[in-house]
């Protein structure tokens, strides 16, 4: 299904995720979180900006279980938890944030 | 955890030409996300997967190679390279990408898991692992 933004029609898959990575602006993080009644805050920024830095050094989006320890060693062990990720993700920090950061669902996420 | 068997993940081939590489890596993120113990062996051509500064801008596949520098983040504590393959091909172990491990906990730290080792050692490493998955 399409996204607007900006004026601009994106293509994204059946489940969301961007077709192409280099659709990506800021404004699709907000069109996205809008459609998810979630309002992004400068925490959400910060996960959102380290998973395109981290996609852009290793060229994939990284597992969960590496997100939270990655977070934990960049930005502080209080944010390197679940419960801090999942608080601003509910829908899950992986396949969530990945979304809008326009990267690709997680490898081995279901 | 007693369920956890040791994966050895046997790479024979051109990382492009052929999708064997990028399945490969694919599927040794699953199975180190799943909190297996996994490690890598490269051989015959495969040890070209992990030469540096790949650039395939010309050949229309996506470059994967920066993503063998993450693997450590997924808890790879070793990946092996065949001596012999490397130099039959001109090669050597300045010539490929360097891996950093970190223990998050501990915050003890290997600089490079790569590990260039001779055949008897590679027969040694295959024979002790549980299962061994060959691409």
């Amino acid at each position: 299904m399409p996204i607007e933004v900006n004026g601009k029609t994106l293509e994204t898959d059946e489940e969301g995720y961007l077709v192409n990575l280099d659709d990506w602006e800021p404004g699709v993080a907000e069109v996205m979180a809008k459609e998810d009644d979630l309002e992004l805050t400068d925490e959400h920024w910060e996960i959102i900006n380290f998973l395109r830095e981290y996609y852009e050094e290793y060229q994939i989006a990284p597992a969960v279980r590496v997100l939270t320890k990655a977070v934990g060693k960049r930005l502080g062990k209080d944010k390197g938890n679940s419960k801090y990720l999942y608080g601003l993700f509910p829908y899950g920090p992986g396949k969530q944030a990945c979304r809008y950061a326009g990267l690709p669902k997680p490898t081995g996420c279901v | 955890m007693s369920d956890t068997k040791k994966f050895m993940f046997l790479n024979r081939r051109a990382p492009y030409g052929t999708i064997h590489a990028w399945e490969s890596l694919e599927v040794v993120l699953i199975a180190a996300a799943f909190e297996q113990e996994v490690s890598l062996m490269f051989v015959d051509d495969g040890v070209f997967e992990l030469v540096k500064g790949q650039d395939t801008s010309e050949i229309g596949m996506k470059n994967f190679s920066p993503t063998y520098r993450t693997l450590g983040d997924y808890e790879v504590r070793h990946m092996y390279v065949d001596k012999a393959s490397l130099e039959a091909r001109g090669l050597t172990a300045e010539d490929l990408v360097e891996v950093e491990w970190e223990d998050w906990e501990t915050e003890e730290t290997v600089d490079n898991i790569v590990e260039v080792v001779d055949s008897d050692k590679v027969v040694e490493l295959m024979e002790e692992s549980d299962v061994v998955f060959s691409f």
